[in-house]
């Protein structure tokens, strides 16, 4: 691809060892501002591990990863993860705050307080009611859960967004639904995502750009279309593959009832 | 009934101090455990270390604890100077704060190891320095499990304090203890139902406390707290209010745990009133202890025996006789200490050894001599520190004493002992009223193998100056013969119509007069 002198987002020969476990192969990848990418593969192919290294919930054994040319070693872990908005399939929520209060702790962290019309306005961006604001986490159902830690990752005007299987916990209608909306963000703020997941289907119909992990490498870097015209080599189309037999399979169903 | 309910009423400045000190212990504990919670929370050494160590204190006894103060206070003296108190209020304050330490620790560092992973994952990845997430996350997260642990630890330590009367601190126990020693269980029971009571009020409070905590109701955790701290303040406060005036003058008057101590405290105590000053009782405490309190000056006025010092103080074994004994234990006090020994009472509570006046008469006793040629058939009694003593080797060895058995047994019940024949002799007190009233026989010790047993007065080194209480003592030096004291003795000791320690000695006092 061709890029600008410093791009964005780039990783230089990323290297992670576990107990001799290699879970990172020597990965290098530029990412332009903007770009919505999912990161695709099996249980155990480094995906998680290569977006953690982003914001240092996982220290490289060796290489290094710039943020707008900047190394993100040269400063103090926690300022760093400040100016990244991160949201995972745990979640997180913490049990002991209310929703304004979770939107609002990245602000609580730099001393500074986030007005009640702010927290509204995040909510909404979710899709929330502003009425939620004074709930405790336990009170609210699972998507509303996870919209609410998209809307606490989003609170601190961070320009980039890391995602880990941030919808994997979710039932299917939440989850298409929760996805779309998280897409129309990254277009309408001007977002750079890097979103992990596990389903092909959902890397296609979100992201901008797909790389397909396997054993610690990116074995395929394509678009969507390009993936869905049969490029990217083998271990991609195995991936693309399942949701294509269960799309023609689906139509196949619809086409008996029709008859 | 009346008699619970009077003793429950007079024990007000006794139960402030408990409080005090319970609280004061339980801040301590706190003020020490969380920071040792957080460092062993992140570090699994730190955590094997740190609890294996408040385990290992947690199983030695809450009285040997207390016990173990003195002498490591003693030994701090080297280092923080001599006004550095061994008795009272600072080592059961540190020894229950240790003693609290392991419940609140443990929490603590179970729940800050058990919080749900991904919390402390949302709080690295949203930037949280280490400081802010203890702060944000973990404290209040682990706030009702530490609560938990502090209800536990104040249970524990409101228990464990009645103990601190031994090391002379005031506290619930001197009821227990007083009580124990006087077989008078009206009082032991208001000790027990006053701690009970005091323990059951800290842990509902707490509990209310930790209830807020955990429900996420920072109001009612603060009603409980303010609660549990309005409690620790009026204690504080009527302490105060009973100490107010001049308390430098007040002169402390320790006594051993036994009923002719209690009754001989209580003696000194009205004489010096009389004379003005104030006094305070420092009772129950351990017999090791009282030389050591007189002699640094942690009590003013103890009284103690000859035997036991030369024996115990001088560590000698010899028999020089009665009057040369005395001479020697003045000069070696004045030079040691500078412990004034102000004279002798005048009876001696020695170690005898005592028969039933039927057991006399059947073998024709009148002597330790007489005793050994018929002993071997027969079984001894002693309490329970008697067949430990160089006493009992050299009156042993001395006359060649040969027994079928040795049984020990609580002092009370030695005497019960001779009665039911399960003992045929015993190591009597002879100051004992039980003597008299049981028509016991103390044989004879023709060759002076039991040393003697002058009761003494002792006057710590700030008070042995002070001429006008010298001269406000001096009518009790000589005066009571040992019938007097073994009568004083009784009044408390018998099981029916009991005199409390303070009643037999206006009696001795009158008795004197």
């Amino acid at each position: 691809m061709a890029e600008a002198a410093s791009p964005f987002l780039r990783c230089e020969a990323l290297s992670k060892t576990y107990a001799g476990t290699r879970a990172l192969r020597d990965i290098s990848l530029d990412v332009a501002r903007g770009e919505f990418v999912a990161l695709v593969g099996a249980s155990g192919s480094g995906k998680s591990t290569l977006l953690k290294c982003i914001n240092r919930l996982v220290e490289p054994t060796s290489g290094r990863v710039l943020l707008d040319g900047e190394d993100v070693t040269t400063g103090p872990a926690p300022a760093l993860r400040r100016r990244i908005g991160y949201v995972f399939q745990g979640i997180g929520l913490f049990p002991h705050m209310t929703v304004a209060e979770n939107v609002a702790v990245g602000a609580r962290l730099k001393r500074q307080r986030l007005s009640g019309e702010r927290i509204a306005e995040l909510l909404a961006l979710v899709e929330l009611d502003a009425d939620l604001a004074s709930r405790l986490p336990a009170e609210l159902s699972g998507g509303q859960r996870q919209r609410v830690g998209v809307a606490r990752a989003l609170a601190t005007d961070s320009h980039l967004l890391l995602m880990d299987e941030p919808f994997g916990a979710l039932d299917p209608i939440t989850r298409g639904g929760l996805g779309e909306r998280v897409r129309r963000l990254h277009d309408e703020l001007g977002l750079t995502t890097v979103m992990v997941t596990h389903d092909m289907a959902e890397a296609l119909l979100l992201a901008t750009r797909v790389l397909v992990m396997d054993a610690g490498e990116i074995v395929a870097d394509a678009t969507p279309q390009q993936l869905l015209a049969g490029e990217g080599g083998e271990v991609a189309q195995a991936l693309v593959a399942v949701p294509r037999a269960q799309a023609r399979a689906l139509s196949g169903l619809g086409a008996g009832i029709g008859e | 009934m009346n008699a619970l309910l009077d003793a429950l009423l007079g024990l007000g400045p006794q139960l402030a101090e408990h409080v005090l000190l319970c609280a004061a212990a339980i801040a301590l504990g706190i003020v020490v455990a969380l920071p040792l919670a957080v460092w062993a929370s992140r570090s699994p050494h730190v955590a094997k270390v740190t609890l294996g160590f408040a385990s290992l204190v947690q199983t030695i006894p809450a009285l040997a604890l207390l016990a173990l103060f003195f002498p490591i206070l003693l030994a701090a003296r080297s280092v923080f100077g001599e006004g550095l108190p061994t008795l009272g209020f600072l080592p059961a304050w540190l020894a229950l704060a240790l003693y609290a330490l392991l419940p609140i620790l443990r929490n603590a560092v179970t729940a800050l190891t058990n919080l749900d992973p991904e919390l402390i994952e949302a709080a690295d990845g949203l930037g949280m320095t280490s400081w802010q997430k203890l702060r944000l996350v973990e404290a209040p997260l682990a706030a009702p499990f530490v609560m938990a642990g502090i209800r536990t630890a104040s249970v524990w330590t409101i228990g464990a304090a009645t103990l601190a009367t031994t090391i002379g601190q005031p506290s619930l126990g001197d009821p227990i203890f007083a009580g124990l020693q006087t077989q008078n269980w009206v009082l032991v029971l208001a000790g027990c139902i006053a701690s009970a009571g005091l323990a059951l009020v800290a842990d509902g409070l707490l509990g209310v406390v930790e209830r807020g905590l955990a429900l996420r109701r920072p109001r009612l955790a603060l009603a409980g707290a303010l609660l549990a701290l309005a409690g620790i303040t009026a204690a504080a406060l009527s302490l105060a209010d009973w100490r107010g005036g001049d308390a430098r003058e007040t002169v402390v008057i320790g006594a051993k745990n036994f009923s002719e101590q209690y009754i001989l405290a209580r003696a000194i105590g009205l004489t010096l009133e009389e004379a003005g000053y104030a006094v305070e009782y420092r009772e129950g405490l351990g017999s090791a202890v009282v030389h050591s309190a007189v002699t640094t000056g942690a009590i003013d006025i103890a009284i103690d025996y000859t035997g036991t010092l030369w024996t115990n103080q001088l560590e000698r074994s010899d028999n020089p006789g009665r009057a040369a004994m005395y001479e020697e234990l003045v000069r070696w006090e004045a030079d040691t200490s500078g412990t004034r020994v102000l004279g002798r009472l005048g009876f001696e509570n020695a170690y005898g050894l005592a028969v039933a006046r039927d057991t006399a008469d059947i073998f024709d006793l009148e002597s330790i001599a007489d005793l050994a040629a018929v002993a071997p058939p027969m079984t001894v009694g002693g309490d329970p520190e008697w067949f430990e003593r160089p006493e009992w080797r050299a009156v042993r060895d001395a006359y060649g004493l040969r027994f079928a058995e040795e049984r020990t047994f609580a002092p009370t019940f030695m005497y019960n002992a001779l009665k039911s024949a399960e003992a045929h002799v015993i190591s009597a007190y002879t100051s004992d009223g039980r003597i008299a009233a049981d028509g016991l026989v103390v044989l004879d010790d023709p060759l002076e193998a039991l040393p003697s047993y002058d009761a003494i007065i002792l006057l710590s080194p700030r008070v042995a100056g002070d001429e006008a209480l010298v001269e406000a003592l001096e009518p009790l030096i000589g005066a009571i013969d040992v019938e007097t004291m073994r009568e004083a003795n009784y009044m408390v000791d018998r099981d029916d119509d009991k005199a409390t320690p303070e009643e037999a000695a206006r009696w001795l006092l009158n008795a004197i007069r």
